[in-house]
């Protein structure tokens, strides 16, 4: 018994241990700037191999998304003879929850995981010791322009996600469904506010990029530099950031909410 | 200008986890020589080059490069005494999204302000020093092991540096590769006026061409002086490494329980 | 390994896709008509009961939305609610004697005020008051009126019932 319980203190112990490191992490990235001339480039290299690269994704997926939510919504909708409601419905929904969370999460299962792969990579075969011992560090050269270049994506991502979706649900609701596209946007605009839905969908965003970006990266640095190790990081990241993503909402729908 | 490149004095290093690599171990590495520093497996040969190096932090004692204790210097300064060493490592170490020419090319871009035409002259030169100038637009996944590690070299070579280290450069190399690696050691070194330190537990080929060298055994030096004075040394640690025999101070069976207990009155394993 | 100039490209149309998304958010989903606060002037009246008006309710004349409500307290003296308005400049020729009232949009939608414009040829101006005001009818309020009505009516019958014998 006293086993367990000091088998769940060490447990404990490495979880904080493992959150401080994180948190060192963090901080040297965000506070230890990168040099603008030389970092500018590699900044870019990053915004496209994380956000630019994920665009697929997330536009086939913002669609398919639009389209269901209208589908779906119309025939509730129609029961109750508020058809004409699907408008808010859908960009209330969209701007709100879908947009910053789906975002967010598939970024982080193909943007992160490949952050949280190369890093743990360049780990394991010696290539951040390398640049260590040539003097240049590997958190200037590596790791921030990762970080940066997914804090900038999401938010972009997520903007276009919305608009994607939105557009899907019109596609669905106005040219297949036939309702009114004058009713549908015009009940759209009186229901959606520009800064409290839209303008907090994009802070939603900001925030699940940070959180998103950052577990990827803490998981490539700190992974175990095998094989097996990086395999392990890779869906840690994934899963981690995932669920934080997820944790992160409620707080701060409860917040934006409460707000009113 | 110091006699002695490095030299650790009284050092003790233990890992995070309470294991204790070193223990109280003196090394001197004189400038302009090659020194081997060799041992059995797992005894931290790799630790010894990354305290040189300056990533770790001896628990005790201290580590000096060029006079100065590396482990106690801010980040700026140790990175200015970085730029002065060179380090091979196991795997080479290269870059994977850059050709060779960029790889070499790397160093001299982060620390120099050199024009492309200087960069492209140097890259070449080194390049060539170890062989490979016609190699320059191959990428590192198409270099076999031996030519990645030469690569490297030139890339550990690029800023002219005071300092080199080798770690376990003989490993796992055919003999002609081996043999392209120990006449480049021992050429850079003495072209170069380097000062090279090679960790490795290849006997032969490091006393072939080591100047001095230390052998290091369950967290102490064991020995330590010129190849011919190490190949005739008493101690019985030192001679089982030299002479690879299979038990000795480090024995060949791992601990486990009596036989008796193991094979016999079917005891639960 | 795409060149740096095709990155940079790629990049700024990405950028661009992205800004794209966020006008059409701005306009054509939220109706978003100008992103700068227009020039506004306040008023201010007094109310009862202001049911469930809320900060930023709407403002309405005839219909048309002319300001929101962007204060509500109470006053300790009269245990009214002052509620502060803000009017856009545009509608500067209201009549300073004009009553404001509470409705609900629809049947159970939101309280917004509704000003209902009389003769005076002054007009309302920053800090005006407006003198009257009709409360919110608050729900439970009218069926309890409802339900004394109905019974009022009912003991009104009985007493009309006994008097009409007694006549006899």
């Amino acid at each position: 018994m006293i086993n367990q319980l000091a088998l769940l203190g060490a447990w404990w112990i490495d979880v904080l241990r493992e959150l401080g490191r994180s948190g060192v992490l963090l901080y040297r990235v965000l506070f230890y700037p990168p040099q603008i001339r030389r970092g500018f480039p590699l900044l870019l290299q990053q915004v496209y191999s994380e956000g630019v690269l994920s665009l697929l994704i997330i536009v086939v997926s913002g669609i398919f998304i639009g389209m269901v939510l209208a589908l779906q919504g119309y025939h509730t909708l129609a029961k109750f003879g508020a058809s004409q409601q699907l408008g808010p419905l859908v960009a209330l929904s969209v701007t709100r929850e879908l947009g910053p969370v789906v975002t967010a999460i598939l970024f982080a299962g193909r943007a992160g995981s490949a952050v949280t792969a190369e890093i743990g990579l360049m780990k394991a075969t010696e290539q951040l010791s390398s640049m260590e011992m040539m003097a240049v560090d590997p958190l200037r050269r590596v790791i921030s322009p990762r970080f940066w270049g997914g804090f900038i994506s999401m938010p972009l991502l997520t903007l276009i996600f919305n608009m994607v979706a939105i557009y899907g649900a019109y596609l669905v609701g106005v040219k297949w469904l036939g309702l009114d596209a004058g009713v549908f946007w015009s009940n759209m605009q009186s229901s959606v506010e520009f800064h409290g839905d839209i303008v907090n969908g994009v802070l939603k965003s900001i925030i699940f990029g940070i959180a998103v970006t950052w577990i990827a990266v803490a998981q490539g640095y700190f992974a175990v530099p095998t094989s097996a190790g990086i395999a392990s990081a890779t869906t840690r990241s994934v899963v981690y950031a995932s669920l934080v993503v997820l944790g992160l909402d409620f707080i701060l729908t409860a917040m934006m909410i409460g707000e009113w | 200008m110091q006699e002695n490149l490095v030299e650790i004095s009284k050092m003790s290093f233990s890992h995070e986890n309470g294991r204790v690599v070193f223990e109280d171990v003196d090394i001197i590495i004189p400038r302009g020589k090659v020194t081997a520093i060799m041992g059995p497996s797992g005894t931290g040969k790799t630790t010894l080059l990354r305290l040189i190096g300056g990533q770790l932090t001896p628990s005790k004692g201290e580590v000096r490069v060029e006079g100065k204790v590396i482990h106690e210097l801010s980040y700026r300064k140790l990175y200015q005494l970085r730029k002065q060493m060179g380090m091979l490592f196991q795997m080479g170490g290269l870059f994977t999204h850059l050709n060779v020419f960029e790889n070499v090319a790397f160093p001299l871009r982060e620390h120099t302000k050199l024009s492309e035409s200087m960069i492209q002259t140097l890259v070449l030169m080194k390049l060539q020093m170890v062989g490979l100038r016609g190699a320059w637009p191959l990428q590192p996944s198409e270099l076999s092991g031996g030519m990645a590690r030469r690569v490297a070299l030139a890339r550990a070579i690029a800023l002219d540096p005071k300092l080199i280290m080798y770690d376990e450069p003989f490993t796992g190399q055919d003999p002609i590769s081996m043999g392209v690696l120990v006449k480049l050691i021992r050429t850079l070194n003495d072209a170069l006026g380097l000062t090279s330190v090679i960790v490795s537990h290849d006997v032969q080929e490091a006393l072939s061409i080591a100047d001095y060298a230390y052998v290091i055994s369950n967290k102490k030096v064991v020995g330590h002086g010129t190849p011919d004075e190490i190949l005739h040394g008493s101690s019985e640690q030192l001679q089982q490494f030299i002479q690879g025999l299979p038990d000795g101070p480090v024995p060949f069976d791992y601990p486990a329980n009596s036989l008796t207990d193991d094979f016999l009155e079917g005891n639960e394993v | 390994m795409l060149s740096q100039r095709w990155i940079e490209v790629l990049v700024g149309l990405f950028l661009l896709f992205a800004l794209l998304a966020l006008a059409g958010l701005a306009f054509k989903v939220s109706g978003l008509t100008s992103l700068f606060p227009t020039k506004s002037y306040e008023i201010s009246a007094n109310f009862e009961d202001i049911g469930s008006l809320k900060v930023r309710s709407a403002v309405k004349m005839g219909g048309v939305q002319i300001g929101q409500v962007s204060d509500i307290s109470l006053d300790p003296a009269t245990f009214k609610a002052i509620v502060h308005m803000r009017i856009e400049d545009s509608f500067n020729q209201i009549p300073d004697d004009s009553s404001a009232g509470i409705y609900t949009a629809g049947l159970l939608g939101d309280n917004y005020i509704a000003i209902t414009p009389m003769y005076s040829q002054s007009f309302m101006k920053q800090g005006s008051q407006i003198e009257y005001t009709h409360s919110a009818m608050i729900l439970e309020k009218l069926i309890g009126q409802f339900i004394y009505k109905m019974g009022g009516s009912a003991n009104d019958k009985e007493k009309g019932n006994e008097n009409a014998p007694k006549a006899q």
